[in-house]
């Protein structure tokens, strides 16, 4: 399916948890959602989509921290970008854990780095420096 | 918990890629559950990237694989070329191609040789470093390096491949394909190795999707995916060749798939360097003055499977969030599927059937008793129940 296709039918399906869409270029697409819809997302790209979950990226910027779940689309070669941004003072999004376990190391790797609290992860601990790193510093924030 | 044994896999040695524990909870023989650590080497490469020019990152992401080196700058190529919205020359395509090909040859065939010396079969290792050597030498005559080639910049490469290089290689390919061939038969002939690697460590298509596993962890298991097919990159689109599939998911299957891809890997090679011929010599790169502000995704389907870039970038020289995603992280998770419910002769080889960095094993690895703290069996003793095995398997065939 051609990415603008592709969007089509997210447009359709999300339309109440959908903010904007960025079309980068032919196989390349970004879907801004609402937080609140991501495991409804996900499980639709997984499910009926039939994508598969690449890994996903959170950074610090300007509007929060954000959060983008890559996932890629191998019989056509596109890359689907679910993008979310969380509030800065409390960022919380329900895990994925649930729908795939791909999701459980990178989950606790973004908690470790950035200190988003993932909702229902099963084992929601550091993954990279346990015993080594203090509590609460968290070294991707801008702030640092 | 009193019968229960833990046995750790691991840390680390400093000098591997991948530092990890592995603990193996068994009961008897049987493995029950595995945990993992990791971090014991954590690098913060990704906030590294953050502080160096965009020239400067290949150098940096070059050094995250000892093995497979060029596969980071290939997929950070891919990522920042994204973002420019540029097109390299065709000949810098090729030569990025038979660059990539060669690591995997060299890659694949490292791990033959590990995998048979697990098993306790050194002439396989023997063999299999041996042959390892010429491409090796390929890459220091290309490159100046026999790793770590920095043949890779935003635009093109570094370096081109001269008419006299082109025949090296090709003398060399046909050298490999013979060995390949010999490799081959010895390892998918013979009884002994089918005994020891067929029905272990399997994985099923339901397993690799949930744990989103890649490469020839997925392909043996009959999942067929193959970033240079599916999102065709450098000149993998302009080439012939297909992807190589198992369905087993066994340890014999994952064997079967590396052997047969070097197949491949020379076709491709073959094929680039003939059609790199018609490309106007020293035309490798295209300047590129600035990068402008943007996301970009790259891909590139690493010997253990698709590495993943992404990049944020402002209009600045450095990136301003750059993640990066190994194979690994993704593969080595699936040994909870793998290992449970095997003995602990056959975790050996289920844990080194992915192709992590399994020198640990050999280095590190103690199995004690977590009660008493008494020790049961060092590293070279786990090599030992696993070449042991074989041997008692040989002695029941030859009987």
């Amino acid at each position: 399916m051609k990415t603008d296709k592709l969007a089509d039918t997210i447009i359709a399906v999300f339309e109440k948890d959908l903010l904007k869409i960025d079309y980068l270029k032919e196989t390349r697409l970004s879907v801004h959602i609402n937080p609140g819809a991501i495991v409804n997302v996900a499980r639709f790209m997984q499910v009926h989509l039939r994508l598969r979950f690449i890994i996903a990226s959170a950074m610090h910027t300007g509007k929060g921290i954000e959060i983008l779940y890559h996932f890629s689309d191998d019989a056509t070669g596109n890359i689907i970008n679910v993008q979310v941004v969380l509030d800065e003072n409390k960022p919380e999004i329900d895990s994925l854990t649930g729908l795939f376990t791909a999701a459980n190391w990178i989950e606790r790797e973004m908690y470790e780095i950035l200190g988003i609290n993932f909702r229902n992860h099963p084992n929601l601990e550091k993954l990279l420096s346990d015993g080594n790193w203090a509590e609460g510093v968290y070294p991707y924030r801008k702030s640092n | 918990m009193s019968n229960k044994k833990i046995i750790p896999i691991g840390p680390y040695h400093p000098l591997q890629e991948e530092p990890e524990l592995f603990k193996l909870y068994c009961e008897g023989e049987i493995v029950k559950d595995i945990k993992w650590e990791t971090g014991y080497n954590h690098r913060g490469i990704e906030k590294l990237s953050e502080q160096k020019t965009f020239d400067q990152v290949f150098f940096l992401v070059e050094r995250i694989c000892g093995i497979c080196s060029t596969s980071h700058p290939f997929a950070f190529a891919n990522a920042m070329e994204e973002i420019a919205d540029i097109e390299v020359p065709d000949r810098a395509k090729y030569i990025r191609t038979i660059i990539g090909e060669l690591e995997r040859l060299h890659s694949h065939l490292l791990w033959v040789g590990l995998a048979g010396h697990f098993l306790g079969y050194n002439t396989v290792f023997m063999w299999a470093w041996k042959y390892r050597e010429p491409v090796l030498d390929l890459f220091e005559m290309i490159t100046g390096n026999r790793n770590s080639y920095a043949m890779f910049k935003i635009g093109g490469v570094r370096r081109d491949i001269t008419d006299p290089q082109i025949r090296e290689i090709k003398k060399v390919m046909q050298v490999v394909k013979r060995k390949t061939d010999l490799l081959t038969g010895a390892v998918m002939d013979d009884p002994v190795i089918h005994a020891r690697t067929k029905g272990v460590g399997i994985l099923t298509k339901k397993d690799i999707a949930d744990y989103a596993a890649v490469g020839p962890t997925a392909r043996a298991s009959g999942v067929d995916i193959d970033i240079r097919r599916d999102d065709p990159y450098a000149a993998y689109g302009l080439v012939d060749w297909k992807v190589i599939t198992a369905e087993a998911g066994d340890v014999f299957a994952k064997a079967e798939v590396r052997l047969l891809e070097m197949y491949e890997s020379i076709k491709i090679i073959e094929q680039c360097l003939n059609k790199m011929k018609r490309e106007k010599e020293g035309d490798t790169e295209i300047q590129v003055r600035e990068i402008p502000e943007g996301i970009g995704t790259g891909r590139a389907e690493a010997p253990r499977g698709e590495v993943f870039h992404f990049v944020v970038t402002d209009g600045s020289n450095s990136p301003v969030r750059h993640k990066i995603r190994a194979p690994s992280y993704v593969n080595i998770a699936t040994f909870k599927k793998s290992c449970v419910g095997q003995t602990i002769a056959d975790a050996t080889i289920s844990l080194a059937a992915v192709d992590p960095c399994y020198c640990c094993t050999e280095r590190m690895a103690v199995a004690y008793d977590f009660a008493s703290k008494e020790r049961l069996y060092s590293g070279y003793e786990l090599l030992d129940i696993s070449r042991r095995k074989t041997e008692k398997i040989k002695t029941q065939k030859s009987q």
